[in-house]
Order: C-alpha cells, then structure tokens, then sequence
C-alpha cells in the first residue's frame, strides 16, 4: 500500500460527476436546438411557408412573437424550422471530418513513415488556402445548394481533426500500456481502437462541439450570400438575407435568426467547454 | 545558420507546395461539367467556334503541356481573361486587391487596440465583474456570424444614426478610414476576440512565472515588468495567432465586402461565381494562396526575431 490515498481517490471522483453550471447551460441550450429540430411541428406556432398576406410585415406582438417577414410568414416559426436546417447543417459539416480525420490521424500517428509524410504534405497545401475562400470555390465550381457545401467543408474539415489525433497518438503510443499491448502480441488495430483511441480521442471530441458552431456561422453565411441553403428554404442565414432589404422598416426579420445562430454558437461552445472539463484525466 | 538563410530557406520550402496548389487549381477548374470554350462563348456556339476557341486557348492539347503552358504564363502574370467583364484577370484582381489588403490590415490593427488593452484589464482584474463582461462579449462576438455584426452595425450605426457612410470606399485616404470603419470593425472583431482570449491568458501565466517574480523582487515598478516583459510574451501570441488566423481574414473579407458593398477581391470572388466567371475565381483562388503563404512566412520571420528560444535552424 504505498499510496492509499491515491487509490481512495480514484472511485469518488468517478462517481461523483458535478456538472458545472456552463456545462448545465450547454445542454439546456443544444437540447432545446434538437428538439426544435426534430419536431419543429409541435413547437412552431405556425406554418414556416404559408404567406398571410393580412398580417404582412407586423412588429412583434403577443400572437407572433418574432413579427412576421413581407409575405406574412411568422418569423418565429421560421426560426423554429430553421433549427431543423441549421442542426443538419451542424451535423453534416462535422461527421464525416471527425470519423475519417480521427482514422487517418490514429493511422499517420502510429504507423509515421511515409503515411505521415503524405498527411504532412496535405495539411502544407490544405493551410495554404483560406477555409472559406476553399469552400466558396468548390461551392462555385460544383454549384450552390447545401449538399455541395457538404462536399465541400468534408473534403477540407478532416484536416484538423487530423492534426489533432495524430498528436494525441504519437504521445500516447510511448506510453507503458501501448507497449505492453505490443508485448503481448496484440495487433495494431486492437492496439489502435481499443487501447490508443480512447484516451487520445478527447481533443477532438471537444473540438468537434466548436466545430459545429463553425459549421452553422458556415452554413449560415453561405445561405446568406445565395451559396449555401436555397429559398425559401427556412435556413437562419437565409431569413437573414431576406430581411436584410428591410433592416430599417421591420428590424426583427432579421434579428431573431441571427440571435438563434449567436445562442447555438454558445451553446456549443459552453458545451464543449463543459466536455473538455469533464473529460480531461483527473489529478 | 544566420537569419538571412533562415529567410530564404523558408521561402524555398513553399514553393513545392505552390506548385501542388497550382496543379489542384488547374485540375480543379478543368473537372468541371462542360468545357471552358463553351462556358467562355456561351450557349450559342456553334461546333467550328468551340473547336477554333479551343486552339486558340490551346485546349487541344495534352494536360500535362496545357498545366506547362499554365504555369509559365502565371509566372508572367497572365492569369487569362475574365468572361464577363473581359479584362484580364491580373489587372482586375490588381486593381481591387488594394481595397482589400487596406480593409484587412485596418481590420488587424482595430483587433489589436481592442483586444490589448481589454486583456490587460481583464487578465489584471481576474474573475471579478469586468473580466466577466470582457469575456462575455467577446464569447458573444465569436458566436456571432460576421454577416451579422457587419448588418447590424450597417443599419443602426450607418442607416439609422446615419453616423456613418452605408457602403462605398471613399477617394483619399482619410476617406478609406472613414468609409471602411465599419466594416473593419465587423471583419476585426472576431480576431480582436480569439486575440483577447489568448493575451488573457498569456498575460496571467507571464505574471504567475518566476520570472516576473524575480523582476518584481528586484523592486522593479509593475508598470515596467507589464511594459517590458508580459507584453513582449504577448505580442509575440498575437504575431502567430495573426498568422494563423490570415486565412479566415481573408474569408471574412468576402463575406464584409458583400454586406458593405466594397469593390474588393472579395466581392468580386462573390460575384464571379455567380456570373460564372471560372478564370476569376481560378486566378482569386491562387492568389489567396499566395497571399497566405507569404503571410506565414512573415510571422514566422517576425517571431523568430520576437522570441529569443525560437531555433533558426
């Protein structure tokens, strides 16, 4: 028993897990966005589409909250579905970068050669360019629409979670365990996924909540230059745009929507925050 | 190794890398649905135009001789002809690229007088109530979409208060710094928050270091230990966050230029795209590549002169 104290330590500070009240807030904030996301039907008070053109225009008030735009759509509703669109947004801009970003840097980190020295060459011409000005020209090139904007931030977005795998792996795999699994004649897949990819994985997981905020203030600005999302889809940065001929009459077609993308940007961030605390080994 | 080979060697390792970006453009463009004769002579050409079109962008020949052929006129200068507005494309991009480069360094130098002296006060008045408010508003500020500070600030500052010109550039150079206010403001203020987040911290781990200790134990006045030290350690942050950053400058550039109407080359990127204008947006796409490159290299000149323990070697 030479550290008794280290041993007692260990099972409470697993089992009592204090969320912190950011990390609270985050939740409360992302799991409203999902649900609004998943059935903005039950939540919206009405149609995101159908144009009213007896309420065209209307200051908000008690019976539309957010106002109404210049064909009478309630703003709110519009906001409400857009999470639909937005959530996607953040979903399909980050899945494919963090799974194949994270093979590939566990893959560069324990295998190094010349598989490390393809990645490092990818990553030299991939900072070259701009994120966005990249995005925009792929975008150009393969026309304008959300699934092409996919395409485009998944061919460049791995990139990140690439570099950060890949160091998290090359420290880990010095450790006693990655080479005990070795001795033991494990092989490198179960040594990778199973032993290695598990305690190198946080970085990315954090940074994957701040990505999807990148990914909606992306998706949203693309919508709102006529790029990403077309109308009269109800995307935020869609709404932004239409409103935007309206700024000085009717303010509130385009403030809401962009409160929603500044609210989800938090609520990732606070969320990631919380994750990072949380995950982060103890002691 | 002196810092002149240092300069030179880093210089010298970009250029595979240039041409790996060269061949992606060329490639890129060419992959595209349609032939670029047919897109430079519209839906009415006939079959003998397209072929005399072709030859004459010399489109018959191979790849690896058209990409030769590429290479050595960008080299010239000669980035083709825009479709629509059928001017070369290197003047274009020379005659808007300054409107740009003023908006973007006006923008970096707006991010540095916010976000220096704000993280000195918030790094110094640690977890108390301005630190909070410092830091809240600039977690709000990276949160929100560069479109939307830039609209915001446009209708209240620009339409509604009319303090301020609601689009345009202006002629002399008093008139850039005050047409571009606003906009500079929009596109510097995301970098002035990822700048404040990381002085922040730098400046509190520089003031916790034995260093700083040291000096304060020698009787040093604090005003000189902060003048000298902490904003030595953080200058040499912000030179690389800058760097690091360059990239997404130039992406808010686009984005700030289409709200605010500026004829930089981020509009015009913007509007070739929607004309269709392919040898633009190739010719702006390697640009862009140029410009960061050269940007990396530069901070990483400044930091190796900044900061004495970076090996030159």
């Amino acid at each position: 028993m030479a550290a008794p104290s280290l041993v007692a330590s260990q099972p409470s500070s697993r089992t009592r897990v204090v969320l912190k009240p950011s990390l609270i807030a985050g939740i409360v904030i992302i799991g409203s966005l999902v649900v609004m996301a998943l059935v903005p039907q039950w939540v919206a008070p009405y149609s995101p589409t159908n144009f009213d053109y007896q309420a065209v225009l209307q200051a908000p008030s008690m019976k539309h909250p957010f106002g109404t735009d210049n064909f009478g759509r309630d703003v709110l509703s519009r906001v409400i579905w857009g999470a639909q669109v937005d959530m996607q947004i953040a979903l399909f801009t980050t899945l494919f970068p963090f799974v194949f970003g994270t093979l590939v840097g566990a893959m560069t980190g324990y295998y190094g050669r010349w598989l490390d020295a393809i990645f490092g060459r990818i990553v030299d011409i991939v900072v070259t360019f701009p994120f966005l000005v990249l995005v925009i020209a792929i975008v150009a090139l393969l026309g304008p629409g959300l699934n092409n904007m996919f395409i485009a931030v998944s061919a460049v977005g791995w990139i990140t979670y690439g570099r950060l795998v890949r160091g998290e792996i090359l420290t880990q795999k010095k450790a006693e365990y990655a080479l005990a699994g070795r001795v033991m004649g494990y092989t490198p897949s179960r040594i990778i996924f199973r032993h290695l990819l598990p305690n190198a994985i946080t970085p990315a997981v954090v940074y994957w909540m701040t990505d999807m905020a990148l990914g909606i203030l992306l998706g949203s600005s693309l919508g709102y230059l006529g790029l990403g999302a077309q109308p009269p889809t109800a995307e935020w940065g869609v709404i932004i745009a239409d409103g935007k001929n309206f700024m000085t009459t009717a303010w509130w077609i385009s403030t809401f929507p962009g409160l929603a993308i500044t609210v989800a940007g938090i609520g990732f961030s606070l969320l990631g925050d919380g994750l990072a605390d949380l995950l982060r080994p103890k002691g | 190794m002196n810092r002149w080979s240092y300069i030179i060697m880093r210089v010298l390792q970009v250029i595979p890398t240039f041409f790996v970006v060269m061949a992606l453009v060329f490639f890129m463009v060419r992959l595209l649905p349609g032939d670029p004769t047919s897109a430079i002579l519209g839906e009415r050409a006939t079959e003998a135009m397209i072929a005399r079109g072709n030859k004459e962008l010399g489109l018959d020949k191979p790849l690896i001789v058209q990409f030769g052929v590429f290479v050595g006129r960008f080299f010239q200068g000669d980035l083709g002809d825009s479709i629509n507005l059928k001017v070369p494309v290197f003047r274009l991009i020379l005659e808007r690229m300054p409107v740009t480069l003023f908006l973007t360094l006006y923008a970096s130098v707006l991010a540095v007088l916010l976000a220096v002296p704000l993280s000195f006060v918030a790094a110094l008045r640690r977890d108390t109530g301005i630190d909070s408010a410092i830091r809240g508003m600039f977690q709000i500020g990276l949160s929100m979409p560069v479109f939307y500070i830039g609209l915001q600030l446009l209708t209240i500052l620009g339409a509604r208060w009319r303090l301020f010109p609601i689009g345009g550039y202006g002629e002399t150079f008093f008139e850039h710094l005050w047409y571009l206010f606003l906009p500079a403001l929009t596109l510097g203020f995301n970098l002035a928050a990822i700048l404040m987040r990381n002085l922040r911290a730098a400046i509190l781990e520089v003031l916790q270091s034995e260093y700083v200790d040291f000096a304060r134990a020698k009787g040093l006045r604090s005003s000189l230990i902060l003048g000298k030290h902490v904003l030595r350690n953080a200058v040499i942050s912000t030179v690389t966050l800058f760097g690091l950053n360059i990239g997404g400058l130039i992406g808010g550039a686009v984005i700030t230029e289409s709200v605010f109407a500026i004829p930089g080359v981020g509009r015009l990127m913007v509007d070739s795209i929607f004309g269709r204008d392919y040898p633009v947006i190739q010719g702006l796409t390697l640009t862009f590549a140029v410009l960061v490159s050269l940007t990396f290299i530069l901070t990483d000149i400044v930091h190796a002169q900044l900061d004495p323990r970076v090996e030159v070697a």
